[in-house]
Parts: C-alpha cells; structure tokens; sequence
C-alpha cells in the first residue's frame, strides 16, 4: 500500500520529551525538526539528539522525517550528514526557492551515502516552498529529482514574503496552495499543506481541513497530536465513495480474469487516472479502519 | 579528542539530562550524577556517559550530569554535544544502525 | 391511681417491657423552647480536651479520622498534637488514610503517643519516614471495603472516632457541605466518617460551624455522635476543595483514554442501564470525557455512576446521561453542591460502597471500572503503593474492590512515566491481584488477562491494538533499560491487606 501521509506531525528537534513519544501519536508521518523550531545555539545539540534517536527507537509503522536547516549554511551540511547516515528517514528541504536548490542537495546527498555506504538513491527528499519565488518555481522544483517524495507549502514565511497576512478564510493562499498541488500532479508525487497554529479553535481547524482536502491535498502538517484525528476523519472517504472504488477494482480483476483489453464499468471506460483513484480511495478507507483488508482484497 | 574548555548541553527539563563537561588535569573520567532516578538506572547512566566519552575519544574529563529520567539516547546525545562544545572543531562520524 | 397491679399479668416473664409501674413523680417535662434548648443542652463539648475526657480515652486504643478533608486536613495534626499534650501513649492510629500533610505524626511516632497505624494510602516525608524503617510496628493498609469490613466485624475496633465536619447541629447531624449561606469550606461526601460514626464507641465530631438544629438532611447522623468540638480552622480550602476537577490536555493520556472507552464498547457492557466507575484524575477521568460522546451518540443512558464523584460526572448526570449517582467521596466543589441539591445524587458509606461482606455492596453491582496504578506486572498483579525505588508512595483507596466488583476491570497506565517502567516483570507491591484485572490500556496498546476468553475475543475483534502483557512488558524495557533491583533489609515495614484481611504482600524497609 502506498504511503499515506494524511498527517505529518512536527516535532522540535530540541524536546526529549517529545521526541520519545513522537512515534506513539497514530499520525502517518513523524517530521523531526532541526530548523525554524530550534534556537541557534542550540542546532548543534538538536543534530545529536535527533541522530541519536533515530539510531535507536523504534520507528516502524511510520514515515519519519527531518527538516534540516537550509543548505546555505554549514549547519545544513552538518545536518544532512547527521541524518542521512541513519539510513532511516526522508530529507525535508525548506526554504526551496529552485530546482538548483534540490540538486545542490541532491548531490551533497549522494556524497554521503557514497561516504557511509549507503544504498545509492535510497535517500528520499521532501521539498518546502515557502516565498514567492518557490511558488513560482513548484513546477521545475517538483520535477526536479526523483528522489523527491512531496512538496509542502509553509505558509507563514510565504505569507511574509507575499506581504500580507494569514487571514480564516486563507485567501491569501490560495495561488501558493494550488501552485503547489499542480505541480505535485505534474510530477507525480504528494502535496502537503502548511500548519494550523489555532490548536484550540477545532471548527477553524476543521474548515481548513475541508478546503485543503477539496482542493486536492494529500495531507496537513500538524503541530500537536490532538490535531491528528480530525484529519483522518475528515479523510475518510464516504461509503458512497468507497462502493464506486471497490466497484472499479472488482471491474478490473474481472477483465484481467477474461484476457479483457478493454474494461468497462455501467458502460464507461475505466481508465489509469480511474483506476488510481480508486486504489487511493481504498488505501484511505483502509488506514481509517472503515475498510477490512480482506474484503478489499477479495 | 582533547576537551580544551569547560562546555555544557542539555537542560533540567524533565526526560533531559544536563552535563557539565569540565578539562581534567589526571587521566580518567570522573563523573558526579544528581538523578530522579539514581536508585533504579544510576548505575546505568554512569556507565553510558563514560561509554559515550570513551566513544569520541575523551579519556580524560570531570563529568557533571544533573538527570531528570533521560533514556539512554539523550544521555548519549547531551555527552556527545558537550564533547563537541567543549573540543572545538572536531568532526564527528555519525555511524550508522547501532541496534 | 391505677386500678391493677403487675401481677394480674400473665406471662409476665416472657413481656420483656414489665418492670415496674409508672410513675410520674420520675418524668420533669423540659420546657424550655428549640432555641434554648439548642444553647443549652447540647452535645457541644467546651474543648477537645473535655471531650476527649468525656469519651474516656485511654493508652492503647484505637482512634480513627477520615480523609475527605484530602491535603487540606488539619484535624489529624490537631487531635494529635492534643492528646501527646495530655499525655497519651502507645495509640493505634486507624485512619481511612494518610496525605502529605500528616508528617507530623514523624515526631508522635518517635514519642511514642503513635504505637501503631492503620491506613489506606501513605505520601510524603512521613511515607519516606516509614519506609526508612521509623516505627517498630508494620503499618496496616486497607482497602476502603476491606476497613469498613473489618470495623463491622469488630477485627478493627474504633474506641474513639475524631470525624471532621463542615457543618453540624447541636446534636450531631453533621455534613461535609453548607446549606445555609452561599460561601465556606465544603468536601461533600462523608462516606468514610460515615462507616466510622456508625461502629465506633465514641464519636466527636469536630467542626468550624454549627448550624441549627436539624441539619438535614444529614450524612452523619446525631444518633451515632456523642460530642461536638468547635474549632476557627477546620482545614486549608485550598487543600480541600477544588475549583473544578479538569480534563487533562496530555495528548498521551487522552489516547489512552479514548482507547480505554473503545474497549468499554467493545467488551459488550457498553449497553443502556449500564454501571461504571471512572478514576478522578488523568487518563481514567478522560474516558467519561469519551463516554459521554458516545452515549450521546448510541443513545445508552448509565443506570448509575458510583465513586469518587467528579464534577464531569455530575454534568452526565445533570444532562439525563447517568441516571443516578453514588457518592462516597467528592472530589470537588460542582460535585459537593450536586450531593448536597440533587434529589438522585446519593451519599453512601464505605460500607455501603465497597465492604467484602455485603452481597448487595455498590461495587458489586458495577459493570466497568476504569483504575489507574503505578506499576503493572506480567501476571496482571497491579501496585498502587510503592515506587519503582521501594519507597511508599500511593493509597490502596478502592482499587482491588471495585476490580473485583465489576464485570470488567480496566487499568489505564503509560508505558513508562520519564524513564520509569510501568509495565514489569513483577511488581514492586502486589495490592490487587491479577485474577480480578481483566484488561491493561496503555498508549502502545492493550492486553487482556487470558483468563477472559470472551473478553479478549471481542476486544481483538474490535480492531483495537491487541499485544500479550509480556510484550508490552519488552517494549517497555526496550525503551528505558532494565532498571536495577532496588534493595530492602528484612524489616517489614508494611502488611498490605487483601480486601478480606488476609495478607497479600509485605513491604520492607529501603536500605540506605
């Protein structure tokens, strides 16, 4: 099953605390933080303690990744080779201005798995867009690596650069927000959408939530767990949804069953994107626990 | 590695360790804890900091650590960050898988 | 006068009431009104040292207080601190339990005054104190069933009971809330003093405000008192009530919450009329948080709550979710008024609550209970006494009663607390047994005791994340290590009681 990553839950890099109990949370994704959330002086400690915690709990049955500081800094560099060298989590890139900014990473990248014998490529990338610029740029950014698993808009520096401020309604998203999300359809890859700062406001949160799913995302950053379960809730795909998707993919066995070409379903032609979407919308039910494995199996 | 000045990392929050590294004139670690959980684990933090000092090459230190329930990763993260501090520029080899 | 005489009476040795004839030379009707009467023939001692005179106390007996004036106690300090000035000596303190607050029953201890004491939990430096081998004599510690069983049968006998009262009458009724003005110090539910008043010899109640004559409804009742003491302070507010006992906001502990209710629906007891008991604090007062919304939604009204009553139950209560309530503790202040203005909000007793020896006893009537502990071992034993260092540090209160009481019992613990394992391989203190613990909830997941074939079934059925005690126990330790084993000398410094009195562990003195 393809990786969800209806929820991507950050965690300061610089919390013990928080850091030992961030793989409890039933979130899809765990982002450790070396970056924004840490104060200078203390990025190197966060370097440490974050490596340290890789190499030693247990981080099945979730995506991890770490957001390391911009590589125009020698503490970027010092951050990747941190955490490359675990083996065990995918790079989160901010401040993605261009598609040269992936490939300077990219290559800093493969030199450390060359250098610790790491399986070359096997080291993913997530690409953070938050100015105008890199809005701009989603496009050539997206495409840029295969490496490149998703593309995430952070949208307080974005709406700093824009000029204006973070409003309920988000308008002033709106551009930034589907910029991305085509770009992440071009490349084929996933679209994450910024934080919701308001941890007490629920029925704010919630709306957001809505928009970012109607426009198309594939998930929301989170900043405390208690964010987790709205999310997947208002993921879960309808049942109505979920009858048309099973529907698809029974079509489609039945056809490979008779040597069938051509697969139809209520005399409409199923194709690729079709069949895509289907899968996507059983995984979701799936993962929501409103769909047994077995039966989408059978 | 040799520590040239005296360097501190980590904090007294709970689940944190904070360690006080401090250049020693005698060769060997010394290493004084103040732990929440002194009776149960005192014995074991002991060990990892001297294991984790021996690690980077330092072999000769006085050791400071006031523990607040800390696992073994954070104790071995603040020493490490302590060590570097308190070393200057010394490169750290990240390693690899451990477990 | 009278035209018969006693012996026209046939059978008269069989008439328990013949004695003599009536004669009203014997009866001086008393004329004076309530009012004077109130003033002047009373039960109100002139000090606490009249009427511990009056009750007669002698060396080597047994004296009781309650604790549901919690942290904010003083009555136990003051009647201590009276009778070591009166002279008293080798006294058997049988509290229904012990705070911080009581350390200086330290010194009382060391002079002697204190032979030995009874209790249900023990905290703070006088915890410490025993621990580190202070009294020559074992301490004692009950359960609130296992205590009122064991006053009532008389294997506890209470000379005399101090019982702390908010307000009383002159002639004893007395209660844990006001109901004369709108502000002052109140606790609620008198359950514990209650048990006392009724079974021991002597009863003062002691009390910063009386009010007249009667204050009904009562919770203790003038027939069971015998004097009255006033004091100015009758304890620290702060310490006795709360504003309001709140939700935690941990994301942990709500998961394990939310989990904790999952399993209540999944254990096919989640049905209308149903009966449960929640915790008061942290993850095992959350559930109601999470019961309530899915009673809400199944439309299953609670035939009755029982505890431990908080405010958030009360709100279950007063919104047609929970039909009744028994009360035989509040925890705080939403709670008090509600045993003091709602018709269906019910005082109980310890005995009432929790006794060993009552087939009809409340927590025998419970289908879920939602406990917390502080350690949790692979035989599903439960400690809620000592730390992970051996030092005391907890109360028994009603946890092996209510979990041998409902159908399903339900620990609600975290995997670790900072680096402490909460799931071992043996617990420190055994205080509820693991036959009576049927399901363990913690953030990683659940188990359940396989004795509960069924229940397990359902659980597993239910898609909830079902592990063996074992490997909980693993993950546990594969996050914090394996703790040392902390070493005791051979002084027992505790017998930890079984709710029918029989021994079920032992606690010994730490070693330095």
């Amino acid at each position: 099953m393809k990786q969800l990553r209806r929820t991507m839950l950050y965690v300061p890099g610089n919390n013990p605390g928080m850091i030992k109990d961030a793989g409890i949370y039933n979130a899809d994704c765990v982002m450790f933080d070396l970056e924004d959330s840490v104060p200078v002086a203390e990025k190197d400690a966060v370097r440490f303690l974050v490596n340290e915690a890789l190499r030693t709990l247990d981080l099945t049955g979730k995506e991890y990744l770490v957001r390391v500081n911009a590589l125009d800094s020698p503490l970027g560099i010092a951050d990747l080779e941190a955490i490359v060298s675990t083996r065990k989590v995918v790079v989160r890139l901010p401040k993605t201005e261009s598609a040269q900014d992936i490939l300077q990473c990219e290559r800093e990248i493969k030199r450390i798995e060359r250098e610790y014998g790491i399986e070359p490529g096997s080291t993913r990338m997530m690409a953070a867009v938050e100015s105008a610029a890199g809005v701009l740029n989603a496009k050539e950014i997206a495409a840029a690596s295969p490496r490149l698993i998703g593309i995430a808009i952070g949208a307080e520096d974005y709406v700093t650069d824009l000029k204006t401020t973070r409003s309920a309604s988000g308008v002033e998203l709106m551009f930034g927000r589907s910029m991305i999300l085509l770009a992440a359809r071009a490349a084929g890859i996933d679209a994450i959408d910024t934080v919701y700062s308001d941890v007490n406001n629920e029925e704010g949160f919630r709306e957001e939530v809505r928009l970012i799913r109607q426009l198309g995302f594939d998930g929301k950053s989170i900043i405390n767990p208690r964010q987790i379960s709205a999310v997947h809730e208002i993921f879960t795909p309808s049942l109505k949804e979920i009858d048309k998707a099973l529907a698809v993919i029974e079509a489609i066995k039945e056809a490979n069953r008779k040597g069938s070409g051509v697969i139809a379903l209520n005399g409409k032609m199923i194709d690729k994107p079709v069949v895509m979407r289907a899968q996507r919308t059983i995984d979701l039910a799936v993962a929501s626990k409103v769909l047994e494995k077995e039966r989408e199996n059978a | 590695m040799k520590i040239k000045n005296a360097a501190l990392a980590g904090t007294m929050e709970s689940s944190d360790i904070m360690i006080t590294l401090e250049p020693s004139k005698e060769k060997g670690l010394v290493i004084e804890l103040d732990s929440t959980v002194e009776k149960q684990f005192g014995r074991k933090i002991r060990r990892v900091i001297g294991d984790t000092l021996l690690e980077v090459g330092v072999d000769s230190a006085r050791v400071v650590a006031v523990d607040k329930g800390a696992l073994d990763c954070v104790i071995r993260a603040r020493v490490k960050t302590a060590a570097y501090r308190a070393g200057g520029e010394e490169c750290f080899h990240w390693g690899g898988d451990i477990k | 006068m009278h035209n018969f005489s006693l012996d026209q009476i046939p059978y008269s040795d069989e008439l328990v009431c013949v004695k003599d004839i009536f004669n009203a030379k014997n009866i001086v009707k008393n004329t004076r009104t309530l009012s004077e009467r109130e003033e002047l023939h009373n039960k109100i001692a002139g000090s606490l040292e009249e009427a511990v005179r009056l009750c007669g106390l002698k060396d080597g007996m047994t004296i009781s207080f309650h604790h549901h004036f919690r942290n904010g106690d003083y009555i136990v300090n003051l009647v201590m601190g009276k009778l070591a000035e009166m002279g008293f000596k080798h006294l058997v303190v049988a509290a229904s339990s012990l705070t911080d607050c009581h350390y200086p029953l330290i010194e009382h201890i060391k002079s002697g005054v204190v032979r030995r004491i009874e209790t249900s939990g023990l905290w703070g430096k006088l915890a410490e104190a025993v621990s580190s081998g202070l009294m020559d004599v074992p301490m004692v510690f009950r359960s609130h069933g296992g205590r009122a069983g064991a006053i009532e049968k008389g294997e506890l006998p209470i000379d005399v009971a101090f019982l702390g009262a908010l307000s009383c009458d002159p002639y004893g009724n007395a209660n844990g809330y006001i109901r004369d003005k709108d502000e002052g110090i109140m606790c609620g539910s008198m359950g514990y003093a209650k048990c006392d008043s009724q079974n021991a010899d002597k009863t003062i109640i002691i009390t910063n405000h009386i009010v007249h004559y009667p204050n009904a409804p009562f919770g203790i009742s003038e027939s069971d008192v015998d004097y009255i003491v006033k004091v100015d302070e009758i304890g620290d507010p702060a310490g006795i009530m709360s504003g309001a006992t709140r939700f935690t906001s941990n994301p942990k502990e709500l998961m394990i919450a939310e989990m904790a209710s999952k399993v209540i629906v999944a254990s096919g007891r989640f049905k209308d009329g149903f009966s449960f008991q929640t915790g008061t604090g942290g993850a095992s007062l959350a559930v109601s948080r999470f019961l309530r919304d899915m009673m809400r939604a199944k439309k299953i009204r609670a035939s009755f709550a029982l505890g431990g009553i908080t405010g958030s139950i009360v709100d279950l209560h007063e919104e047609g979710l929970v039909r009744k309530l028994l009360d035989v503790q509040s925890f705080d202040l939403k709670a008090t008024q509600s045993l003091r203005d709602n018709r269906f909000h019910q005082q109980i007793s310890a005995s009432y609550y929790a006794s060993p020896y009552n087939e009809g006893t409340a927590v025998n009537q419970l289908d879920v209970v939602v406990l917390s502990a502080l350690e949790v071992d692979c035989n599903y034993n439960v400690n809620v006494l000592t730390g992970s260092d051996g030092v005391i540090r907890g109360a028994i209160g009603g946890h092996p009663d209510t979990a041998y009481g409902a159908s399903v019992s339900i620990i609600v613990v975290p995997l670790t607390r900072g680096r402490i394992p909460c799931i071992v391989k043996n617990v420190g203190t055994i205080v509820t047994p693991g036959k009576i613990v049927d399901v363990i909830v913690t953030e990683h997941g659940a188990a359940v005791n396989p004795m509960r074939k069924n229940l397990r079934k359902r659980i597993l059925d239910s898609g909830l994340p079902l592990f063996e005690i074992e490997e909980l126990q693993q993950k546990a330790e594969k996050l914090v290590g394996i703790p040392d084993t902390i070493p005791y000398t051979d002084k027992v410094v505790g017998v930890v009681t079984y709710r029918d009195g029989t021994v079920i562990d032992l606690i010994r003195q730490i070693k330095e």
